[in-house]
């Protein structure tokens, strides 16, 4: 086990394609690291470098006391989980987990011993002689795993290691990772575009945007204090509403934020929290409402100045809670990190209309229907707040997070 | 509802033929085939029955008449065969020429196709053109230059120059087929080895050769079926010593075929061999023909 560092770290293509800039990243000995971003943000490239199957451009790659930059992938001593899984399709599932340990020339009791703990571990002693054609989806992921679990590397690599199971199986993969990775304790770097899985599995994440590192921190961190309109629409799913709104200051020093025809009135922790704020009163900024900071006003006890009025737009009942679409009538925010998540979602190229849509998480005893008017309670000690020339998190003047 | 209309409204409109085929079903088309391999057959088992049949017979009548006087059949012809030296000694040098050339190739051109297929190297890419552009070359233009060369070599004449020959001529398909099949091989697999810590050599040994399998067999029975078969290149290169079956064959076609028991005992035996070879390969055969054709 070691630690994992990134000094610098850039990836240019022979083309000029630049994939990964200047990144710098320390992965603590037996940190659960994820990367996540959008496709195509340099994320799968990173990994690939510290895996060695990607030369490096720019900068250093550091594997415990040891710069690897040119040491080739068969001695970095990391193992790799791969997307497809890329089983030996000729090999059966007990040669395909002992393979690299047949490589390094180890007694063939060792190399016995070790395949079979680590099957059992993996539910995976039963098919010891089948090929991997013959296997399952989820089956195959286990090997997959067990292939990387059974030579104790210094690190695992795994490139989203679940994105080819269905859904019902790729909780249970996830936790069984989780599980797996706590127990050996081996730095793991964790690639995905599912922020799900980034929350749950990740001791820290690091979100990349077209290969800039955005952001890196603990997942709740990342989820309550987005460094910028990127992270914050990116982390939490569904993602958190973005709206144009405008920063008054009222005679009696009170600051309201106007979304359409609503006014919100900000409570004095949220500015004590962010002193930049009151700098931008009487300028429009770029509010950010997460859903489940949202309620029924009914079902709240909703004071005036902390609720938005609409028309319900569309309701989804989920079960455990309620979406409710509504429109309001305030500008969209388009920044290039708002088109980045667009792109991500598939939605860049949709019609755009001349409102905003809100969506609210309510609680399920809620009585909104679709067409009727839903008056949104807000909790306005959790708004978020962004420059909208910028996209940047609006903390401090010269603060931690400017 | 929309998608159940279109499969309606879509069903008339697929091809005539694809249509007789649905309709007649699979029994015509296995019927066809059946008539095709006799067709195929015909001449193979005509030779097969002149080489049991003695000259005066082979003179006097067609192989067909065996069907009402079936008792004229001998062995002796065969044995007559093993009996002369020549074409037992010729018969020997197609396996020396054929069995060398075969191996020399699949050999060489695996460790060549596995290079340009997965090893990264400046000009990679102009190697590999090149190598596809050398398909076009005919063998005959080769021929006197070559001939020169050996001659200067003291190979002219030999079984190592004819074998030479046809490794030379043999690698560019060879690398070809091979390249374009390691090729399709998914990177992942490569690189899981690498990760696991695999050096080229284990990769192309333990993990590339046999998902190559049939990619390998069917190279083998091309090269083989080739060179076994080959009169040109045997013709210009090998002398008496060291000539193969189809060159000591021809040297004993005289006008109106008198020796055709002779002929035709030495014709099946150099065809049974590499109907063997092929009948031992053919289960990879097929596979290796439709992997290529879907991968």
């Amino acid at each position: 086990m070691a630690e994992v560092v990134l000094s610098g770290l850039g990836k240019v293509y022979v083309d000029g394609t630049r994939a990964v800039a200047d990144l710098d990243l320390e992965i603590r000995d037996g940190e659960f690291l994820v990367l996540v971003g959008p496709s195509g943000c340099g994320k799968t490239t990173a990994l690939r470098m510290i895996a060695g199957l990607e030369s490096v451009s720019e900068g250093s790659i550091r594997i415990g006391p040891q710069v690897v930059n040119e040491v080739p992938s068969r001695d970095r001593d990391v193992a790799m989980v791969f997307q497809s899984y890329a089983l030996y399709p000729h090999l059966n599932v007990y040669d395909n987990i002992a393979f690299g340990l047949t490589l390094r020339k180890l007694p063939k009791k060792e190399i016995d011993r070790r395949v079979r703990e680590v099957a059992e571990v993996l539910e995976l002693h039963e098919h010891l002689e089948r090929k991997p054609r013959n296997l399952s989806g989820g089956q195959r992921q286990r090997v997959a795993m067990g292939r990387a679990i059974v030579r104790a590397p210094q690190a695992f690599l795994m490139d989203e290691p679940l994105s080819n199971l269905d859904a019902k199986l790729r909780v249970q993969m996830r936790a069984q990772i989780a599980r797996i990775q706590r127990d050996l304790g081996v730095t793991t770097v964790y690639v995905t575009h599912d922020q799900t899985e980034a929350m749950t599995l990740g001791d820290r994440v690091a979100v990349m945007k077209r290969g800039v590192l955005q952001q890196v921190g603990p997942p709740q961190e990342l989820y309550d204090r987005p460094v910028n309109l990127f992270v914050a629409g990116f982390i939490g799913s569904p993602g958190m509403n973005l709206v144009t709104a405008r920063l008054d200051r009222d005679d009696d020093g009170h600051h309201w934020v106007t979304v359409g025809s609503d006014a919100l009135l900000l409570p004095e922790s949220v500015l004590l929290a962010r002193p930049a704020l009151a700098g931008y009163a009487g300028r429009d900024v770029v509010l950010g409402i997460r859903p489940e900071d949202m309620e029924d006003a009914a079902l709240a006890d909703a004071q005036e100045g902390s609720i938005l009025h609409s028309v319900a737009d569309l309701v989804e009942a989920m079960g455990s809670d309620v979406l409710v679409h509504f429109p309001v009538d305030a500008a969209p925010v388009v920044t290039d990190d708002t088109k980045a998540l667009a792109e991500d979602d598939g939605t860049a190229d949709l019609p755009k209309g001349s409102g905003v849509v809100l969506v609210g998480r309510f609680s399920p005893r809620t009585h909104i229907y679709e067409g009727q008017p839903v008056a949104a309670w807000v909790d306005t000690s959790r708004l978020h707040f962004f420059d909208p020339d910028t996209g940047l998190s609006v903390w401090t003047t010269s603060g931690e997070l400017e | 509802m929309t998608v159940v209309e279109v499969s309606v409204t879509g069903a008339p409109r697929r091809g005539v033929l694809s249509r007789v085929v649905s309709r007649l079903g699979n029994g015509v088309v296995q019927v066809g085939l059946a008539l095709v391999a006799l067709f195929w057959l015909v001449p193979v088992f005509g030779l097969l029955i002149a080489s049991l049949r003695d000259e005066a017979s082979n003179t006097a009548s067609g192989w067909w008449t065996i069907f009402t006087a079936p008792t004229s059949l001998t062995l002796s012809n065969y044995a007559d065969l093993v009996g002369n030296s020549t074409v037992l000694r010729s018969f020997l040098n197609t396996v020396y020429i054929a069995v060398p050339s075969t191996v020399l190739v699949v050999v060489i051109s695996a460790l060549a196709a596995y290079g340009l297929a997965w090893i990264e190297f400046p000009g990679r890419l102009w190697l590999t053109t090149l190598v596809v552009g050398l398909l076009v070359m005919p063998i005959q233009v080769a021929l006197i230059p070559v001939a020169k060369l050996f001659g200067s070599l003291g190979l002219f004449g030999t079984i190592t120059g004819v074998v030479l020959f046809h490794v030379a001529f043999g690698l560019p398909f060879a690398i070809f087929l091979l390249r374009n099949f390691f090729a399709g091989i998914p990177r992942d697999l490569v690189e899981a080895a690498r990760m696991d810590g695999a050096r080229e050599w284990v990769i192309f040994r333990r993990v590339v050769l046999p998902i190559a399998k049939p990619a390998i067999a069917s190279l083998t029975i091309f090269q083989f079926l080739w060179v076994w078969n080959d009169l040109l290149v045997a013709l210009v290169f090998a002398d008496q010593d060291s000539a193969p079956i189809t060159v000591a064959l021809r040297a004993q076609l005289r006008q109106f075929g008198t020796n055709i028991d002779l002929l035709s005992t030495g014709a099946f035996l150099s065809m049974i061999v590499p109907l063997a070879v092929f009948l031992a390969f053919q289960r990879y055969f097929v596979q290796g023909v439709l992997a290529g054709s879907t991968k």
